[in-house]
């Protein structure tokens, strides 16, 4: 099974982003998803240091892909997202509005916040070109599996959310610039304070959801460190890793060894923890009851109290 | 063209009451996962659909059948055959999100109408477009992202009709794209065709304070006497930094009846109604409102003031991103 990096979700400096690929590009991962995901305006700030960040990467063995934004309304996100079969590289269509953009005949990539939930929409998305699809975090192992094998007869490789805050929602609204009292038009990017999302917890206190911008994410960090065998009998092709600000190459570097069976998923969870005390993790979209859930031990100190 | 009214019927009898009452189209689903209202006790059988598009179209009303949860893997059967009965029960239009769906209603019944619904958050004229030019839909329900000045200038790219909320429920994430309600209960609008659903909802009284709390969480809290909002997770009190309340969105509940006019101005064919769980009642007063609203339109009179304020069952009302301020 192989490894994606997945768009970073975050906003970070420029130089903070450039660094997180400069690393990147030592990482055991087979593949890069970089580019703006979730909010037009932070573009700007690291637009020029894309094409760097590309031949960096390509220089260091990995293949790369450009995300479209998750949410396209405004005439210059439109822009944005035509621009962007212009960058010479392969596309993952995170809104199926980047689909109308593609020359016809180019294959693409589709990314997780497309609603791939079934053999009809995978097969139409192989039709259009789709080469390979990251799967909605909400799916369960039932269907995982059965996409993967129409995925394998279609010819297009199946990957799975395989760790990081779990993106739930997406909104028209900012609700970084509503906690500071201002609109989206005018939100000074009070988003960049929150590397890896701002904390929001219930009026109990318990750690329940990560405020990012325009999205909306899950306090726990999904792991799919306990599904690997699981994922493997599926056929899935690929593990997607999200960007988080800290350890995030060791973090790699673990997943590598734990789909290389050299550790086991339990110490993998362990040493994810380890990264972040802040670190909460679940599986149960995969597997359990409700998305929040996770089959392995939680650390002390966890919202499962 | 005088507006067209668009109003939800969760029971044969809501909708009977619908037509009564002026809508000039009523939307339903069947009572099964292919909806995205699939509550205990609400929709339609196969006869009870047939029989309720018979009444309607014997009264000069349309009916539209939502189809707009997305198909579980393995058993999209099941959303096929809803396809299949929506035609052959006589429905006007099915309404669809999934795209693999939209492709199998094209393929397999030509002649079936075919809706995007607001499930499928098609938020710019080029995914509009390309909806219109790869499954024939006629008609985008908007999803609730969008400025009237944005849905103006959408309209001028377009060819398709457009038919946009103007009163009930409101979401404030895009439709569609939201799995908040499974990551808190199992259950979600797209796979379930529920929102945070009632069955994980618990009150819980201590000290003359009353807690609400989904799927586990705490989120509303208001004094014994006070009135309890229903937990929706989106409209929640959560905390944040320092700040304690609705991060997302207050417990409001959309009502744009005073934009009818520049909705019309943005060349927006159709106002939708908001609540397949309403009663009969509900559904009667609303559609009698808003049938006057666009009728009072039509003949170049103003529109009726205020109308509906007391049908919101106390909670505030907000015109939401029509203006951009929302945002």
């Amino acid at each position: 099974m192989d490894l994606t990096v997945g768009p970073n979700q975050f906003f970070w400096s420029a130089d903070r982003w450039t660094e997180f690929y400069d690393d990147l590009a030592a990482s055991p991962v087979d593949r890069v998803v970089l580019g703006e995901l979730v909010c037009s305006k932070r573009l700007p700030f690291f637009q020029d240091r894309i094409p760097d960040a590309i031949t960096t990467l390509i220089d260091a063995g990995k293949a790369v892909a450009l995300t479209s934004l998750a949410l396209v309304t405004l005439k210059r996100e439109r822009k944005q997202t035509a621009a962007l079969a212009e960058m010479g590289v392969e596309i993952e269509v995170n809104d199926l509005s980047a689909l109308p953009h593609l020359p016809d005949g180019t294959p693409f990539s589709v990314g997780p916040l497309v609603n791939t939930y079934n053999e009809g929409t995978l097969a139409w998305l192989a039709s259009k070109g789709a080469t390979r699809i990251c799967l909605p975090p909400e799916l369960p192992l039932t269907s995982v599996a059965t996409l993967a094998k129409v995925g394998a007869d279609l010819g297009v490789a199946i990957e799975v959310w395989g760790h990081g805050r779990l993106p739930l929602a997406i909104s028209g609204r900012c609700y970084h610039a509503r906690l500071h009292k201002r609109t989206k038009d005018n939100c000074q990017f009070a988003c960049e304070d929150d590397p890896d999302g701002l904390d929001v917890r219930t009026l109990e206190g318990q750690p329940f959801l990560a405020m990012n911008g325009v999205q909306t994410l899950s306090d726990t960090y999904a792991s799919a460190a306990h599904q690997i065998d699981a994922l493997t009998r599926a056929g899935v092709s690929a593990l997607r890793l999200s960007p988080q600000s800290k350890g995030f190459v060791p973090l790699c570097d673990h997943y590598r060894q734990l789909l290389d069976g050299k550790l086991s998923g339990a110490e993998v969870a362990e040493a994810i923890c380890g990264l972040d005390s802040n670190i909460r993790l679940s599986d149960g979209f995969l597997t359990g009851k409700r998305g929040v859930d996770w089959s392995g031990k939680q650390p002390p100190d966890s919202h499962h109290r | 063209m005088v507006m067209e009214i668009v109003c939800p019927a969760g029971t044969p009898a809501s909708l009977r009451a619908a037509v009564k009452a002026g809508a000039h189209t009523i939307y339903c689903g069947f009572n099964d996962e292919t909806n995205a209202r699939n509550f205990p006790g609400l929709n339609f059988d196969r006869g009870e659909m047939r029989d309720g598009i018979a009444f309607a179209h014997a009264r000069g009303s349309q009916v539209l059948i939502a189809i707009n949860t997305f198909p579980r893997a393995g058993d999209e059967a099941l959303w096929h055959r809803a396809v299949a009965d929506a035609e052959s029960c006589g429905a006007d239009a099915v309404i669809l999100a999934d795209p693999g769906l939209l492709d199998y209603a094209a393929r397999n019944h030509p002649g079936l109408r075919r809706h995007l619904s607001v499930q499928a958050a098609a938020a710019n004229a080029d995914i509009i477009n390309y909806y219109a030019k790869t499954f024939d839909v006629k008609r985008v329900v908007l999803p609730r992202v969008l400025s009237v000045a944005e849905i103006a200038a959408i309209n001028a790219e377009i060819e398709v009709e457009t038919e946009v909320f103007v009163f009930g429920g409101l979401c404030v994430m895009a439709e569609g794209r939201c799995s908040l309600s499974s990551y808190a209960t199992g259950l979600s609008p797209n796979m379930n065709g529920v929102c945070s659903p009632a069955s994980h909802v618990e009150y819980h009284e201590d000290k003359g304070v009353l807690d609400a709390r989904l799927g586990g969480y705490t989120i509303h809290r208001v004094e014994k006497d006070e009135p309890a909002p229903y937990p929706t997770l989106c409209k929640g009190c959560f905390s944040a930094q320092d700040q304690t309340g609705h991060l997302f969105e207050d417990p409001v509940s959309l009502n744009a009846e005073q934009l009818i006019p520049q909705l019309q101005k943005a060349g927006v064919t159709a106002l939708k109604i908001e609540g397949r769980q309403r009663s009969r009642s509900y559904v009667t007063q609303v559609v009698r409102n808003f049938r006057a609203a666009v009728d009072a339109l039509e003949a170049g009179q103003p529109m009726p003031e205020g109308m509906l304020a007391r049908l919101s069952e106390g909670q505030a009302m907000t015109t939401g991103a029509y203006k951009k301020t929302w945002r």
